[in-house]
């Protein structure tokens, strides 16, 4: 039981369940985003927490939220090194170069395709999100879904903001082109 | 502005993170460039979409358990010896009782045999009933008020016997939980010591004597009865926490009789 190696002393674990426990369900989604498999995300939360107890006395800031997403990525990226093989298998990979010299965008006259959005469920959303390949889908989840600033984004991910602009541009291209091309079946 | 530099600005723009000064030249592009503001409207169209859409998960029950579970939990007997003795001061009239000896009594009817690890999870669940101002959830001297008060709170219906004849008083009932399942204790008081009764099924109807145990200075007395387990908790000396089993099994088999 690896978790009880955390340090017991109470007042500090209840300070750290006070102020960590409430954020359980974004670390959770941010973690299934992340790793795409409902097993794996459990395992990162339950050990994202624990480093994150283990280092809560050093914890001085940003916004608990954003130090738990933190270690979050440390926990996710040591699980893909671990990994022999990136599951990458269904993912929508970066469109291609010449791919952006067209338009990403349909000429959408606005209102049948809102909506088709709209319409589409929940289950095909995330399953078109967690679609999207790295990095664009951790940008892209911590903007659409944690409604994270850019700025925010970049510390996490340790890139300049400007990275995340451009990423987040990307992603909801190919979120878009994935989508479009579900709506219309290959001739 | 380029439309390259547009359209990743757009994004930008949308989300509301850029300054008065580029959002107004982002602005004044899109208002002259319909291939641009056709990206604009597809982006905000996703971006809508993706707002009303249920995108979040929740974080399974047992996920959140097995944390809290890690997480190191306040000592009881640690916290409530010194709150129990500052009680007793102001009750004690003199006579020296320990901290220890201030009596709650504590009957559990717990649905396996499991003994030895429930031990320490029954006198747990009631050092937290002193501790916690939480002693009972429904406060009645009336059994006719407890025992219809358990009725969909639990799969047993614990017996609820008033002894105050007997020189044990019923204060009420309570839910607790005890080896992670919601069990009943019914709460007595003996002077001014208080009594918890835990009740909870078992799989063997078999009876089962009543056995003396005692853990972390608290006496537990044990035994099967109908179907049921039930466990006294209490600081209370030995030979009373016997009586109390006694008398509440005699008025258990004189009302199953009656």
């Amino acid at each position: 039981m690896p978790l009880r190696a955390a340090n017991d002393d109470p007042d500090k674990a209840r300070r750290f369940r006070d102020v960590a426990l409430p954020h359980l369900d974004d670390v959770y989604t941010m973690a299934r985003y992340l790793l795409r498999d409902a097993t794996d995300a459990e395992d990162a939360v339950q050990e994202c927490y624990l480093r994150a107890l283990k280092h809560f006395d050093s914890y001085r800031g940003p916004a608990i939220k954003l130090w738990l997403f933190a270690i979050l990525r440390n926990v996710c990226h040591s699980e893909y090194a671990r990994r022999a093989h990136s599951p990458s298998t269904g993912a929508i990979e970066d469109i291609a170069e010449d791919a952006e010299q067209t338009p990403l965008w349909h000429e959408a006259q606005e209102t049948p395709e809102a909506a088709m959005l709209r319409q589409r469920d929940a289950g095909a959303i995330r399953r078109l999100v967690s679609a999207l390949a790295e990095p664009f889908r951790e940008t892209f989840v911590l903007r659409e879904i944690q409604n994270l600033s850019y700025r925010e984004i970049a510390d996490i991910a340790a890139v300049p903001v400007g990275t995340v602009m451009s990423r987040l541009a990307r992603a909801r291209a190919m979120l878009r082109s994935a989508w479009l091309a579900e709506e219309e079946p290959p001739k | 502005m380029t439309c390259d530099e547009a359209k990743i600005l757009l994004h930008a723009l949308i989300d509301g993170e850029l300054d008065a000064g580029h959002a107004r030249e982002v602005e004044t592009h899109i208002a002259t460039c319909p291939a641009c503001a056709t990206e604009l409207a597809a982006v905000r169209e996703l971006k809508q979409a993706m707002a009303g859409a249920q995108l979040r998960y929740t974080a399974p029950l047992a996920l959140r358990q097995r944390i809290e579970a890690a997480l190191p939990q306040a000592q009881p007997q640690i916290q409530i010896v010194p709150s129990r003795r500052a009680v007793l001061r102001g009750f004690a009239m003199g006579s020296a009782v320990s901290a220890i000896a201030a009596t709650g009594l504590v009957a559990i009817v717990l649905r396996n045999d499991d003994r030895q690890r429930l031990e320490s999870e029954i006198v747990s669940a009631h050092l937290r009933s002193l501790q916690a101002g939480h002693l009972t959830d429904v406060l009645s001297t009336d059994q006719h008020t407890v025992k219809p008060w358990f009725n969909g709170r639990l799969d047993v219906a614990p017996p609820v016997i008033d002894l105050t004849a007997q020189g044990f008083t019923l204060i009420g009932g309570r839910l607790d939980y005890v080896d992670a399942r919601a069990i009943g204790a019914i709460v007595y008081r003996r002077r001014l010591h208080v009594i918890n009764l835990f009740v909870a099924q078992t799989s063997s109807s078999e009876p089962r004597a009543a056995k003396a145990e005692s853990f972390q200075g608290f006496n537990i007395r044990s035994w099967s009865e109908g179907g049921l387990n039930f466990w006294a908790v209490s600081d209370l000396a030995a030979d009373e926490l016997a009586e109390f089993s006694d008398k509440l099994q005699t008025a258990m088999k004189s009302s199953a009789a009656g």
